[in-house]
């Protein structure tokens, strides 16, 4: 049979292409919908950036006994 | 003159055979199962986490699957059963199916251990490679207990789903586990007594083959006697309840008696009879599993609204 664009090659070929394609978004859409989960969740999102704070320091160290370092020329009460 | 009509594209691989490289069969229980051990765990998961889990455990399930026929695939072509396999069929190649069982292996995994925790990523990996490796490499060839160790990959997804939930492994895990463990030689075992499959000439040694159909009527016989002690205690775990009870002490008396008919009947009678009992026996070995399964859930959805349990 001579290749044609309804040959059975391309309709198999289609079948892979078309399913691997809904696969790809089903996964795209998982990631995205755990994400969303995860972030309701409340899971700890905040992370340490260069830059210490209170809120990032763990939770069991007294944290009224640490001074909170201020970066030379920062604005006092700031912490970004 | 360009006509290549010639080439043989109805080899040529479809999305379904590639679907058929994960025996989707064998995911089905592995979802019931993995699902059961998720709902029952004392820890509440979300329910997309839960949905997500499962899915990959299953997919994890499936890639072993893949690797299995990848490995296998020299055994599926002499096997009148497992001829049409996309692999001895010429729809796949070999390369194709390990590249895709080992991808999938590691996908389900890491996203397993990203959705929920890194505990059952890791046991997820444990089970692939077991079943892969332990079963399908080592033991399927060389021993005719090899159903029996290789159950223990069939017995591992309510373990899985169990760690999901709780992070770790406890005795109500350990409990679903035995009971897929040595309910795997019994139900398996009837199968061989009827499917009269040429398994010694592919190279496997399959009890009825070699210890003859007595001895396996036999083990039938014997491993209902031992699974029943496991599926009934596990009614007096934190899992179990009054429902589940009732259900082991029903279902395991049916088992039992129906192993003893099994032991008691000649092979001159059963083939008379074209195997008529060890196919309903098989059968029912399926509806023990699922009722087990199912009557953990019912307590456990009654726990939900303050009932079941003791």
């Amino acid at each position: 049979m001579a290749i044609t664009r309804d040959s059975d090659m391309h309709k198999r070929r289609f079948s892979r292409n078309m399913g691997l394609g809904v696969v790809l978004i089903g996964f795209v859409a998982l990631v995205f919908g755990l994400t969303v989960v995860k972030v309701q969740g409340g899971s700890k999102m905040e992370a340490f950036d260069h830059q210490p704070r209170v809120s990032a320091l763990p939770a069991s160290e007294p944290v009224e006994a640490r001074p909170q370092k201020v970066a030379p020329g920062a604005p006092v009460g700031g912490t970004q | 003159m360009s006509d290549i009509g010639y080439l043989d594209h109805s080899k040529e691989a479809q999305f379904g055979d590639f679907v058929a490289l994960l025996k989707p069969r064998v995911m089905s229980l592995v979802v019931f199962t993995a699902m059961v051990g998720l709902l029952v765990a004392p820890n509440p998961v979300h329910p997309f986490v839960g949905f997500v889990a499962i899915l990959f455990i299953a997919l994890g399930g499936g890639a072993s699957g893949a690797l299995n026929m990848w490995y296998d695939a020299d055994i599926d072509r002499v096997m009148r059963r497992t001829k049409g396999r996309p692999i001895p069929a010429g729809r796949v190649t070999e390369g194709e199916a390990l590249g895709f069982g080992l991808a999938l292996a590691g996908i389900s995994c890491v996203m397993l251990a990203l959705a929920s925790n890194l505990f059952s990523g890791l046991f997820l990996a444990f089970t692939i490679f077991f079943y892969a490796v332990v079963y399908t490499m080592w033991l399927k060839r060389s021993t005719p207990q090899n159903i029996v160790i290789g159950g223990a990959a069939g017995a591992f997804p309510p373990m899985i789903g169990w760690a999901v939930a709780t992070g770790g492994i406890s005795l109500e895990s350990v409990a679903m586990f035995a009971i897929i463990f040595l309910w795997t030689p019994p139900h398996f075992w009837s199968l061989a007594l009827f499917m009269k499959d040429d398994y010694s000439n592919a190279g496997v040694p399959m009890l009825t083959v070699t210890h003859g159909r007595r001895a396996t009527r036999k083990q039938i016989f014997a491993y209902t006697l031992i699974l029943a002690p496991v599926a009934i205690g596990t009614a007096f775990t934190s899992i179990g309840g009054p429902v589940y009870l009732a259900t082991a002490l029903v279902l395991n008396a049916l088992f039992i008696k129906g192993g003893w008919t099994i032991l008691r009947r000649t092979e001159e009678t059963a083939q008379e009879e074209t195997y008529r009992f060890e196919k309903r026996y098989f059968y029912f070995s399926l509806l023990y599993l699922f009722g087990h399964f199912l009557a953990l859930l019912v307590e456990a959805a009654l726990r939900h609204f303050g009932l079941g349990g003791w």
